[in-house]
């Protein structure tokens, strides 16, 4: 399943984080290449990725949305998996890993909650400690999947500073890690943060581009023209992307959040917005700053994409051309939230619906494939107070 | 006063001539709770009796420090701390003694490699220490500081292993900045197995072994000399004092006056 763990991709990446963590790193990425090549291992995380997850996920043909794009477009359903969204997919193998690592703790950061909720469940399940950090700002947005956690019995830890938001939660996550290292796994949640991290997570989603690939070659006899998904750390769209970058002639675009619009400079957009590499969270990637290198606010509708950071080997595959960034503002994913859910009878997440409002904007293929990495239940409460606020679409 | 004298020789002449069982190293976040406070304070640590002090950059995103120090770079930031307002402290207090600049990897990133360090040479600093830039990724500004003179101070953990801090211990400038605790910045109750920690950090280096995080009370700054250390960092009890005391000067003044008598 893995040949090897990449540090950089391109200039981007590497291991930038207190001293106290360089061991535990290294001990994550033998135990990886470890479990990755035992077959008792993979088979157990296939199993439950198979029976408890819900694995395959569906490649749906949305006839109602594929007539208005003129068009067919196919969705992934990541949104059908078990906690709706494809964050399950990483958390159960890293949960697992940790069991494995002999870790009796677990920490992670959440921003929609998506993560810190697929996390607790990965940890109900294996018997494991759980931690969430999430920034208060995400607990009033995101209430039930607060709730829910609870439920799953893991500890949810507020964050107060800064902007309480996924940022936040991330160092705070990290500065538990750096405490409690000897005995705590961090799950991190999406393909950036330091190496290992982007590797391990990617490898754990790419789950969702090789079923993609099989499933879009049975139904239609040919390769998508475009993988469209949305981009946050990035989790989802190296899941999908990674096992069609040898496929020169499908188009890869990842689709940022504009929030209220780049030349704001509120938003969440470093690859599209063209924002300077520096340093966040233990890996060099394009980032949100400022002239002295004060890492700014990212702003989104979708506390998912709310971050001012990118997984850097999406940084690489802009770089190289091999994939096309694009941003999509919060009145535009809120309007193909409502478009989609009343062509298709799916609430998506807000943070898939930024992915969908690009597709629903740009025609000129033949034929797409969209990334629904998440259900939207969880924004039910935030989408309809900005309806009732805003007028909706 | 810097003139032919570098960074690296004046850094170990502090350690050389403490008059000290082990040189007192106060940490000072630059900018809080204003510079021209942050200023002062550090003429204090100087008045007080310090032997080096480790100026700290305000950062956004500080993932080595605890509630202390990461509160008074977030304050320090929302008052408009600058690296430049900060390097202009810096240069000040190289007048009294040798500065050691603390900043995450990202400022040193932001300016530039290269210009970074250029600017600490010309403001007077001696030393350069980057939390988040391990061995792995700090060859390029380590070889910057050694032809400009600038002490590039490492960091080793008690998670560290032999080999790994035998390759840290080799490369060290200045001094070997050793973490007490697995954990962040911040007060704690007693120094635990410092003496074995200390001892295998010297087995490591040529360079003297300071120790840092959790040491807050003059009781603890001797007892860390007792167990070996040539240089003490004393951090978030200072900066504590600079954000409670009604009169942070003379509070920081009295604390490192303590510490340094307890020193002697």
């Amino acid at each position: 399943m893995i040949t090897s763990v990449e540090h950089r991709f391109g200039p981007y990446g590497g291991q930038y984080v207190p001293e106290t963590l360089m061991p535990a790193l290294a001990e994550l990425e033998a135990a990886w290449l470890d479990a990755s090549r035992d077959p008792e291992f993979t088979t157990r995380l296939d199993e439950l990725l198979r029976d408890y997850a819900g694995r395959a996920t569906p490649l749906y043909l949305a006839e109602r949305l594929s007539e208005v794009g003129g068009r067919p477009i196919y969705l992934k359903r990541e949104d059908l998996l078990h906690t709706g969204a494809h964050k399950i997919n990483n958390a159960l193998g890293q949960a697992l890993l940790a069991k494995r690592m002999g870790k009796r703790r677990v920490i992670a950061e959440t921003g929609a909650g998506q993560h810190g909720v697929a996390t607790a469940t990965a940890c109900a399940l294996l018997d494991i400690e759980c931690v969430v950090y999430m920034g208060t700002e995400d607990m009033r947005r995101q209430k039930p999947n607060v709730e829910r956690m609870g439920l799953l019995g893991a500890t949810v830890e507020p964050v107060e500073a800064g902007s309480r938001t996924l940022k936040e939660a991330c160092s705070a996550a990290i500065r538990d890690w750096v405490t409690n290292v000897a005995t705590t796994h961090y799950v991190l949640g999406t393909a950036a943060g330091p190496a290992p991290y982007p590797a391990i997570v990617r490898d754990l989603q790419r789950v969702i581009g090789e079923e993609t690939r099989a499933q879009i070659l049975e139904k239609e006899g040919r390769l998508p023209q475009r993988v469209i998904a949305c981009v946050g750390g990035g989790s989802n769209a190296i899941g999908i992307f990674t096992p069609f970058t040898a496929d020169v002639e499908v188009e890869l675009i990842g689709v940022e959040a504009a929030g209220e619009g780049l030349e704001t400079g509120r938003h969440g957009a470093p690859l599209t917005a063209g924002n300077r590499p520096g340093v966040l969270h233990g890996a060099y990637e394009p980032i949100m700053q400022d002239d002295d290198g004060q890492i700014l606010e990212a702003h989104s509708i979708s506390a998912g994409l709310d971050y001012p950071g990118v997984g850097p080997e999406h940084a690489w595959l802009r770089d190289t051309g091999r994939a096309r960034y694009e941003a999509i503002s919060d009145r535009d994913a809120l309007a193909a939230l409502q478009r989609v859910a009343k062509l298709e009878g799916i609430i998506p997440a807000l943070e898939s619906s930024h992915a969908l409002a690009w597709a629903l904007a740009n025609g000129g293929s033949e034929l797409d494939v969209v990334c629904l990495s998440g259900r939207g239940d969880k924004d039910l409460a935030q989408v309809l107070e900005m309806i009732a606020r805003d007028g909706g679409a | 006063m810097t003139g032919t004298v570098t960074g690296v020789e004046r850094i170990a002449a502090a350690f050389a001539d403490s008059g000290k069982r082990a040189a007192l190293m106060p940490y000072l976040m630059g900018g809080f709770p204003d510079l021209a406070t942050s200023r002062a304070i550090g003429e204090a640590y100087a008045d007080a009796g310090a032997d080096l002090v480790e100026l700290g950059i305000p950062f956004s995103d500080p993932l080595a420090d605890g509630p202390v120090i990461h509160a008074a770079a977030t304050s320090a930031l929302a008052a408009d701390a600058t690296v430049d307002g900060v390097l202009d402290v810096g240069a000040a207090l190289a007048e009294r003694l040798p500065v050691v600049i603390m900043c995450y990897a990202n400022i040193v990133y932001a300016r530039g490699f290269e210009t970074f360090v250029d600017a600490l040479r010309e403001h007077g600093v001696s030393g350069l220490i980057v939390p988040d830039l391990p061995l792995e990724e700090a060859p390029v500004l380590l070889e910057l500081c050694d032809e400009r003179g600038i002490a590039l101070v490492p960091l080793v953990a008690p998670t560290t292993p032999d080999e790994r801090l035998r390759r840290i211990g080799a490369g060290a400038r200045g001094f070997l900045y050793t973490v007490s605790v697995t954990g962040t910045t911040g007060e704690r109750g007693a120094l635990v197995d410092v003496e074995a920690i200390l001892r295998r950090a010297a087995a490591a280096t040529v360079v003297p072994v300071a120790l840092g995080f959790g040491i807050a009370t003059p009781e603890q700054a001797a007892a860390a000399a007792d167990a070996g250390a040539a240089g003490v960092i004393v951090g978030s009890r200072l900066v504590r004092a600079a954000s409670e005391a009604a009169d942070p000067v003379a509070e920081v003044h009295a604390l490192v006056a303590a510490m340094a008598a307890a020193l002697r």
